[in-house]
C-alpha cells in the first residue's frame, strides 16, 4: 500500500502531474471573488468562509478525473484489481495520494488566501482547522465519483454533475465552522460533524469504490 | 409461485397490460375528482384565502418526489441482489417521473410562497432539501444516459442511488443545522393534533391517492417501454448477426 502511494505521489509530482494545477486554480477563483463583488472588504470578510471553502472544493474537483483515468488507460488498474491488495485499499490508497496532492497544499495555502479576503483573524485557527478535517472527505468522495466514470470517454462534466451533490454536507459544515469561529461562536459541533462525515466516508465509501471498480473493469 | 415471477419480462408484459388503463382511469378519475373537489368545494382559509388550495398539488407532488426515490432505492437494491432486468429498468424509468415531481413541488412552492412568506425562494431547510434532490435525480440519469452497455449502466447507477441515498439524507440534516426555515413542519401526521384541517385534508387524501396511481401508472407504463426498446435492440443485434 505504501509502495502503490509513494509511485502515486511521484506521479502526482513529476512529469507534468498537475501537481500546482489545483493550486493555482484555486489562487485564481480566489482572488477572482473580489473582482466579482468589489472590493469592500466588510462583505469580503463575511464571505471569506465561504468563498474559501467553495473555492477548495472546485480545486479539488479539478484533479479529480486524474485519479484512475491514466492507470485505465494503460492498464495498471488491471494489474492493481489482480494484484494481492485488496481493491478496496486501492481505493484508499489512491484517495489518499489525492488528498496529499491536492488537500493538503490547499489547506496550507488557504491562510495566505484568507488574508486577500479580509478574514477575521479569529477565523484562521477554525479554516486551518476545517480544510484539514474536511478535505480529505472531499477526496474520498470524489474517488468514488472518479471510479463511477472512469470507463467514460468523456467523464470530466458528468464526474463533476454526479460529485458536487455529494460534497453539500461537507461544505454547509465546513464553512459553519469557520463562520462561527470567526463570530466568537462555539464551532466543536460542526466541526464534530464534519469529522463524521470524514471517517464515515473513509470507512464506507471504499467498498463502493471498490465494487465501481470491478464492475467498470468487467 | 413465488412473487419473483411476475418480474419475469414476458409476464411483466402480460400482467401490466390490462393493468396499465386501469390504472390511468383510476389515477385520472381520483386527480380529477380531488382537484376539482379541493379547488371548487372547499371554503377559503381564514388567514390565507384562495392560495391555500395550491396545496392540493404541492404536498402530493413533494410527496412523491422522495417516494420516486426511495422506490428508486428499492428497485437499485432488488437489481443489486437479484439481478431482475426489469427492477433495473423500472429504476431507470421513475427518475425522470421524479424530476418532474420535484419541479412540481418547487414551482408551486414558490408560487404558494410568494403571496405567504413575500418571496418566491428562501434558503429554507426544506427547500434547499429539495433543490439537492433534484440535483441527485440528475447526476442519476445523466450516469444512465452516458454509459452504453445496459448491465454496466444498471450496476453503477444502483451504485450511485445507494450512495446518492445516504449523501442525500446527510444533506437534509446538514441543511436543518445550516438554516432555520420558513417552512411549516410536518402537519399531515396520522397521530397529531395540529393537522391540517378534515374540509381540506379529504380532497388532499383524494389528491395524493392519484398522484401515487399516476406515478404507479406512468412507471409502469415507461418501463414497458424500455423492455420494448431493449427488445428491439435486441433484434437488431440478431438480424445484424445473420
Amino acid at each position: 500500500m505504501i509502495a502503490l502511494l509513494l509511485r502515486d505521489l511521484r506521479l502526482a509530482i513529476r512529469a507534468g502531474g498537475g501537481f500546482g494545477l489545483g493550486l493555482a486554480f484555486f489562487l485564481i477563483v480566489v482572488v477572482l471573488v473580489p473582482f466579482g463583488v468589489g472590493p469592500d472588504t466588510e462583505l469580503l470578510s463575511r464571505i471569506a468562509p465561504g468563498i474559501l471553502w467553495v473555492a477548495s472544493l472546485l480545486a479539488a474537483l479539478l484533479s479529480l478525473d486524474r485519479i484512475f483515468a491514466l492507470d485505465y488507460e494503460d492498464g495498471s488498474l488491471a494489474l492493481l484489481a489482480t494484484s494481492p491488495l485488496p481493491l478496496e485499499g486501492v481505493a484508499m490508497v489512491k484517495a489518499a495520494a489525492h488528498w496529499i496532492t491536492t488537500g493538503l497544499p490547499l489547506t496550507l495555502a488557504a491562510p495566505a488566501l484568507g488574508f486577500l479576503l479580509s478574514l477575521t483573524p479569529e477565523a484562521y485557527p477554525y479554516l486551518l482547522l476545517s480544510l484539514l478535517i474536511g478535505t480529505p472527505a472531499l477526496s474520498m468522495i470524489g474517488t468514488f465519483g472518479a471510479a463511477l466514470t472512469v470507463g467514460l470517454r468523456r467523464g470530466g462534466l458528468l464526474l463533476s454533475l454526479l460529485v458536487l451533490p455529494l460534497y453539500v454536507p461537507t461544505l454547509i459544515f465546513g464553512a459553519e465552522a469557520i463562520r462561527r469561529g470567526a463570530e466568537g461562536l462555539d464551532p466543536t459541533g460542526a466541526l464534530m460533524l464534519m469529522a463524521g462525515i470524514t471517517a464515515g466516508s473513509f470507512a464506507l465509501l471504499p467498498f463502493a469504490t471498490a465494487s465501481v471498480l470491478r464492475i467498470n473493469l468487467r | 409461485m413465488s412473487m419473483w415471477e411476475y418480474a419475469n419480462p414476458k409476464r411483466f408484459m402480460g400482467w401490466t397490460r390490462p393493468v396499465l388503463p386501469w390504472t390511468f382511469a383510476l389515477a385520472g378519475a381520483c386527480l380529477v375528482v380531488g382537484l376539482i373537489w379541493g379547488f371548487f368545494f372547499t371554503p377559503d382559509d381564514f388567514r390565507q384565502g384562495s392560495t391555500v388550495k395550491i396545496i392540493y398539488l404541492h404536498v402530493p407532488a413533494a410527496l412523491m418526489a422522495i417516494n420516486a426515490w426511495i422506490m428508486m432505492l428499492v428497485a437499485s437494491l432488488i437489481w443489486v441482489v437479484r439481478r431482475h432486468h426489469v427492477s433495473a429498468l423500472a429504476a431507470r424509468a421513475a427518475a425522470p417521473i421524479g424530476v418532474v415531481f420535484t419541479l412540481i413541488a418547487l414551482f408551486t412552492g414558490g408560487i404558494w410562497g410568494q403571496p405567504m412568506w413575500g418571496t418566491y425562494w428562501a434558503w429554507d431547510p426544506r427547500l434547499t432539501s429539495f433543490l439537492i434532490l433534484f440535483l441527485f435525480y440528475l447526476g442519476y440519469i445523466a450516469l444512465w444516459e452516458a454509459i452504453e452497455d445496459p448491465d454496466t449502466a444498471a450496476d453503477l447507477t444502483a451504485v450511485l442511488c445507494m450512495v446518492g441515498s445516504v449523501f442525500a439524507i446527510l444533506s437534509r440534516y446538514a441543511v436543518l443545522f445550516w438554516n432555520q426555515g420558513l417552512h411549516q413542519g410536518a402537519s399531515l401526521s396520522l397521530d397529531k393534533e395540529e393537522n391540517v384541517a378534515d374540509v381540506f385534508w379529504l380532497p388532499l387524501l383524494v389528491c395524493i391517492a392519484g398522484f401515487v396511481l399516476l406515478f404507479i401508472a406512468l412507471v409502469l407504463m415507461r418501463t414497458r417501454t424500455e423492455i420494448r426498446a431493449r427488445r428491439i435492440r435486441a433484434l437488431e443485434a440478431r438480424a445484424r448477426r445473420a
